[in-house]
């Protein structure tokens, strides 16, 4: 990668840094948007046989464009397998799915994600879709990554609803739940910084910097307080290369970088 | 204590099963006259495909039409399919694993009015369960057990159930049988008695064909039965398993079908900008549903041939200009 810097906006950044953590040969389960963009950025610039798949059953297609839903007919395009939600959810459970990527209206701590309501669950002030599949794919999948903007709305010190879980209350909290032991939040890729999961307290931790951001920064983003690594490190920005196949071949008529 | 809306009574589901005919007869019908015989208010329906792809728009257009009241829904990703429901105020009580949402298109508003004034029952899911829950159903068992929903809000507002493995001693979740009243499934081609077979991924409805009650099938295309059983392994649903077969071209329309015609971003926007106050939504509602005596007369209002061709060439990558990508903004139209 060349430290070299170029004209970037945020989405681009957090696009371009997801893809580099996918690396060849794993699987990842996607949605529509950034991640699938991470995704298909890794695919063709690091990772080849990198295994793209669809909660409601495509895996292994070659993405013509941008999918609309996680169930048209993009999301098995010239796939190896139109399989099924069960088929892909069994695949997630038996240990074969390596990442996923998962959003959220509200994350805290340890990474717990709200996509269900604000406010009571009785009398919600905003009804929110529901877990889908993240609550299925954050129990199963051996890494959960996020990506998201980071403000005080959405990184509050505890979700109205814990719809998909992080590490729960902390350490040991999803094995004493019944979860699959070795899974959970790995990396939240945020508009200012990477941010990963503290081994002894399973609270977050910043890894990075984004270019221009400061540590003040991202603390006042942020609704509870952050642990910093001992090796903070600057992000590497999108390099020329990753740029130039996410805005030529990846969404080219930029539906998801458009959005800054 | 969240409510389990429908019981996993397994030997119930049986005599129900042992009784349903199973003779190879024609099963053809029109939209109307199947959601006349097979819903009644109050029935618990689960709809095929998912939200925006392979869907049966017609049906849920009638069940609309004709009035239907109290119903109980499965939420398995049901987006646009559940907003034409919500925009009714068909239902009174769901299952919710996905909801109100239309991805990454926007929430639909009548479908949150629902849920944040208090007029639903509400028990939650997530998508694996709902569709294990058929599974279950499917093979007549009472429960799967799931590594899913635990330590979660989704398990504590589920009514699903923790127990211990008797071989291994973890923890895991009993998901309960669901056997919907009603499941309606579009399929890409079926014959008159109900033989269908789907392209493209299944979704989970090869399970929810299996666990449902009563089953209405919409297909893109009537053909004879010479042509199922030339390719038995296309066959997703077997004729027995079926109660009525409804031909309705375009049928998931304004949804995606795989490998016939893209959805239509333009409508459904208009479905999200109609449901900003109840005013232009019930004159959306009566021009494109009351007001129209069936799908054949929606599909002409909203563009008829020219917009499904439009469609179609989306679909298979045909577009002129080279653009791969559905339209969103109706600069194509």
């Amino acid at each position: 990668m060349s430290g070299a810097t170029h004209d970037h906006n945020p989405m681009e950044l957090m696009i371009s840094v997801a893809a580099r953590y996918l690396e060849d040969g794993a699987t990842v389960v996607v949605g529509t948007g950034a991640p699938c963009a991470a995704a298909m950025l890794a695919q063709k610039l690091y990772s080849p046989s990198l295994m793209i798949m669809f909660e409601a059953g495509g895996i292994g297609p070659l993405l013509p464009s941008m999918p609309i839903s996680v169930g048209d007919s993009r999301t098995f395009y010239r796939g190896v397998a139109a399989s099924s939600m069960p088929e892909i959810m069994g695949l997630c459970q038996r240990g074969i799915v390596d990442y996923c990527f998962l959003g959220g209206a509200q994350m805290d701590q340890y990474g717990n994600l709200n996509s269900t309501v604000i406010g009571s669950h009785a009398r919600p002030k905003v009804r929110l879709p529901g877990s889908g599949g993240a609550n299925d794919l954050a129990s199963l999948a051996w890494r959960t990554m996020v990506i998201t903007p980071q403000d005080r709305r959405r990184f509050v010190p505890k979700v109205d609803f814990v719809t998909s879980p992080g590490y729960l209350t902390g350490k040991g909290a999803r094995e004493a739940a019944g979860l699959p032991p070795g899974t959970g939040p790995y990396k939240v890729i945020t508009n200012l910084a990477v941010i990963g999961f503290d081994a002894a307290s399973c609270r977050m931790v910043v890894e990075s910097l984004h270019p221009g951001v400061d540590r003040d920064t991202v603390a006042a983003s942020t609704g509870f307080s952050l642990l910093w690594s001992d090796e903070l490190t600057q992000t590497e920005p999108p390099t020329a290369d990753e740029l130039q196949i996410l805005r030529q071949e990846v969404d080219p008529l930029r539906y998801i970088i458009g959005r800054g | 204590m969240p409510e389990l809306f429908m019981p996993p009574d397994v030997d119930a589901a049986r005599e129900y099963f042992r009784a349903k005919p199973r003779r190879m007869e024609s099963k053809l019908s029109t939209v109307a006259a199947a959601v006349a015989r097979y819903l009644q208010d109050g029935d618990y329906i689960a709809i095929g495909g998912f939200g925006t792809n392979r869907i049966p728009t017609a049906v849920l257009h009638e069940i609309v039409r004709q009035g239907r009241k109290s119903l109980g829904v499965s939420g398995h990703t049901a987006t646009h399919d559940f907003q034409i429901l919500a925009a009714a105020g068909a239902m009174d009580r769901v299952d919710v694993a996905y909801v109100v949402g239309l991805e990454a298109r926007g929430l639909s508003r009548s479908a949150r009015r629902m849920f944040e004034e208090g007029r639903l029952r509400v028990t939650e899911w997530s998508n694996a369960a709902l569709a294990w829950r058929y599974l279950a159903a499917a093979m007549g068992v009472p429960f799967l057990p799931a590594r899913v929903m635990l330590g979660t809000d989704t398990q504590v507002y589920s009514a699903a159930k923790e127990i211990v493995c008797p071989f291994t001693g973890i923890k895991l979740l009993a998901v309960p049988a669901l056997y919907p009243d009603l499941a309606v499934i579009h399929v890409h081609q079926a014959d008159v008695y109900g033989n269908a077979q789907i392209e493209g991924i299944g979704v989970s409805d090869f399970d929810l064909a299996r666990a449902a009650k009563r089953l209405i099938i919409t297909c893109e295309r009537l053909v004879p039965p010479e042509e199922i059983r030339r390719q038995p392994t296309r066959t997703a649903i077997p004729y027995f398993l079926v109660d009525a077969v409804c031909e309705v071209p375009y049928g998931s329309y304004p949804g995606n079908m795989p490998y016939e015609y893209f959805s239509d971003e333009v409508h459904l926007g208009q479905w999200l900008q109609a449901e900003e106050d109840s005013a232009t939504l019930a004159a959306f509602l009566d021009k494109y549903i009351y007001g129209t005596t069936g799908f054949a007369e929606y599909l002409e209002l909203c563009g008829g041939s020219h917009r499904l061709q439009q469609l179609r060439r989306q679909e298979l990558l045909l577009n002129a200009n080279g653009d791969t990508s559905p339209d969103q903004g109706g600069q194509q139209r």
